[in-house]
């Protein structure tokens, strides 16, 4: 095997162009790395969000506990509120297009989004495959519950991960479940032999050369971030000690008692997370985290990280 | 068929010891490309600390501000209380300073009409993500030149910021096309790329011998 100098310099793809496409992507989501990405809905959010030190923005319709609760069709964010929400911050500003859903891709691409998230959150508008990221020039994050499911979105060219948790909830098992099933696989990976490398990556589903690249260095060739349920600044240091590079942050602010306090308190704890004292200082005064859904409660159907394939 | 991953300075030579040939140095960690930076100079043989709080900043000779949010890092080095103590170091010149993207525009020349406040330790103006958003981000050849030697450089650019006006008595390092894409002035290094993404190693050893 030829020793790999950089895990994350999307060597594995062919075409030049396209792998410096790749790489400056991988490149954003580096930057991106100990900080805490957003859910907004309007202008009026992604301004407090960026005054408490939010690394980027992510724009939705709703934000995932209010489609849970009214239903309905989940779509792209309306253009006016991208480019609303695009106006009013410096930060980076992403924005959620629906599974397989080139077609909003294609627009999001348009609007100069940084970075697009084919998410789960988004009601599917394809049954049985996602976009072919590789051919976008704007970064992709998708969302993963294990690693076989991470390798394959890496192989169509997301150029992050971030786990899928159960997002709007504000429980933060799921999430704790997809971060330690893909660390588990991983270190288990590194001590498989390599001529087992082949059967392994047909038993798993996932593309051979990510499997190979991921035995030999450890690691996800992208950056992997948490989501889905992180409601409060435990959780955030929760999901920082178990290795998520970064922290994505839905429901868990403007549906808290004190948005403004929470988002502030979130992005201290992510960089902090080792330091129980300034844990404590962060959480004090935060008021009540939102409400929240027991994931163990919930019917199947319900279930969002179901989604994707 | 895929040719190998590029030979990445096979030929450097660690200081020897592993440990302090500059005293030490050390990585903001608030926020940002933290590990990219410590891997960099850990193939250096440098043993590089995390910065995080106003104790560890007191404890390291050198310091790397990474790329990252500048709004973001501003934010957090406020919260911190780095800000104040960071400037003052700079400015009596006790901590080398290397500031890629997000830290080049941190320690950019004060200025009142866009943010973040800057530190103003590098007489020069900063504008940040002055070539666009994401999709305008591009990797390229840039020429060095100086004390960088003649060899070009890989130049990552992610929403990069471009430098302007600089002030007398400031060393360019590289350019692309011409503007100048690295620069130093006393003990601070300042690049508006990312080396610590790329295998070139030149800017990482000019800053272990500020």
């Amino acid at each position: 095997m030829t020793k790999i100098e950089n895990a994350r310099d999307a060597h594995w793809i062919r075409d030049e162009a396209a792998r410096e496409i790749h790489r400056k992507n991988i490149g954003l989501a580096e930057m991106l790395c100990g900080g805490v990405i957003m859910d907004v809905t309007d202008a009026e959010q992604a301004r407090i969000a960026q005054d408490a030190g939010a690394v980027a923005v992510m724009a939705l319709e709703r934000v995932p506990s209010d489609i849970r609760k009214e239903g309905g069709i989940a779509r792209m964010s309306p253009v006016e509120i991208v480019e609303e929400i695009q106006q009013a911050v410096t930060i980076p500003v992403m924005a959620k297009c629906r599974i397989g859903h080139f077609a909003e891709a294609r627009i999001l691409q348009q609007l100069a989004v940084d970075f697009i998230d084919e998410s789960e959150v988004l009601t599917p508008a394809d049954h049985a495959y996602h976009i072919d990221k590789r051919a976008f020039e704007v970064p992709f994050v998708c969302g993963a519950t294990c690693l076989a499911e991470a390798l394959r979105r890496i192989g169509e060219g997301a150029a992050m991960i971030r786990t899928k948790g159960e997002a709007g909830t504000g429980d933060i098992v799921e999430g704790v479940r997809h971060l330690r099933e893909i660390t588990r696989e991983i270190r288990s990976l590194t001590k498989v032999p390599h001529e087992e490398l082949m059967t392994v990556a047909k038993e798993m589903g996932a593309p051979y050369e990510m499997v190979e690249l991921v035995a030999s260095t450890g690691r996800l060739p992208v950056p992997n971030f948490a989501a889905g349920g992180i409601a409060t600044p435990a959780d955030a240091a929760l999901v920082r000690a178990l290795g998520a590079e970064a922290v994505f942050v839905g429901s868990g602010i403007f549906k808290s008692e004190n948005p403004e306090g929470t988002a502030r308190a979130i992005v201290r704890a992510t960089t902090h997370w080792e330091d129980a004292a300034t844990l404590v200082e962060v959480s004090r005064g935060l008021g009540s985290a939102m409400a929240g859904l027991d994931t163990a409660a919930m019917p199947a159907s319900e279930r969002l990280a179901d989604r994707g394939w | 068929m895929t040719s190998p991953p590029e030979e990445s300075n096979s030929s450097a030579q660690p200081p020897a010891g592993g440990g302090a040939p500059g005293g030490v140095v050390g990585v903001l960690a608030l926020q940002g490309a933290v590990a990219p930076h410590l891997a960099a100079l850990a193939e250096l043989g440098v043993d590089p600390v995390e910065v995080r709080t106003t104790e560890a900043l007191a404890a390291v000779d050198r310091l790397v501000i990474p790329g990252g949010e500048s709004t973001t890092l501003d934010h957090l080095l406020r919260t911190e209380g780095l800000r104040e103590p960071l400037r003052q170091r700079a400015l009596d010149r006790s901590l080398a300073l290397f500031g890629t993207c997000a830290g080049a525009i941190l320690l950019g020349r004060d200025r009142e009409d866009e943010r973040p406040r800057r530190l103003g330790v590098v007489d020069v103006t900063v504008d940040r993500n002055a070539y666009g958003r994401q999709m305008d981000s591009f990797i390229g050849p840039i020429e060095a030149e100086g004390a960088l030697g003649a060899e070009p450089l890989e130049g990552v650019f992610i929403r990069a910021p471009r430098f302007r006006d600089a002030g007398e008595g400031i060393e360019v390092l590289a350019r692309r096309g011409g503007e100048a894409v690295a620069l130093r002035q006393a003990r601070t290094i300042l690049c508006t790329f990312h080396p610590e993404l790329s295998s070139d190693r030149r800017l990482h050893r000019l800053f272990l011998d500020l």
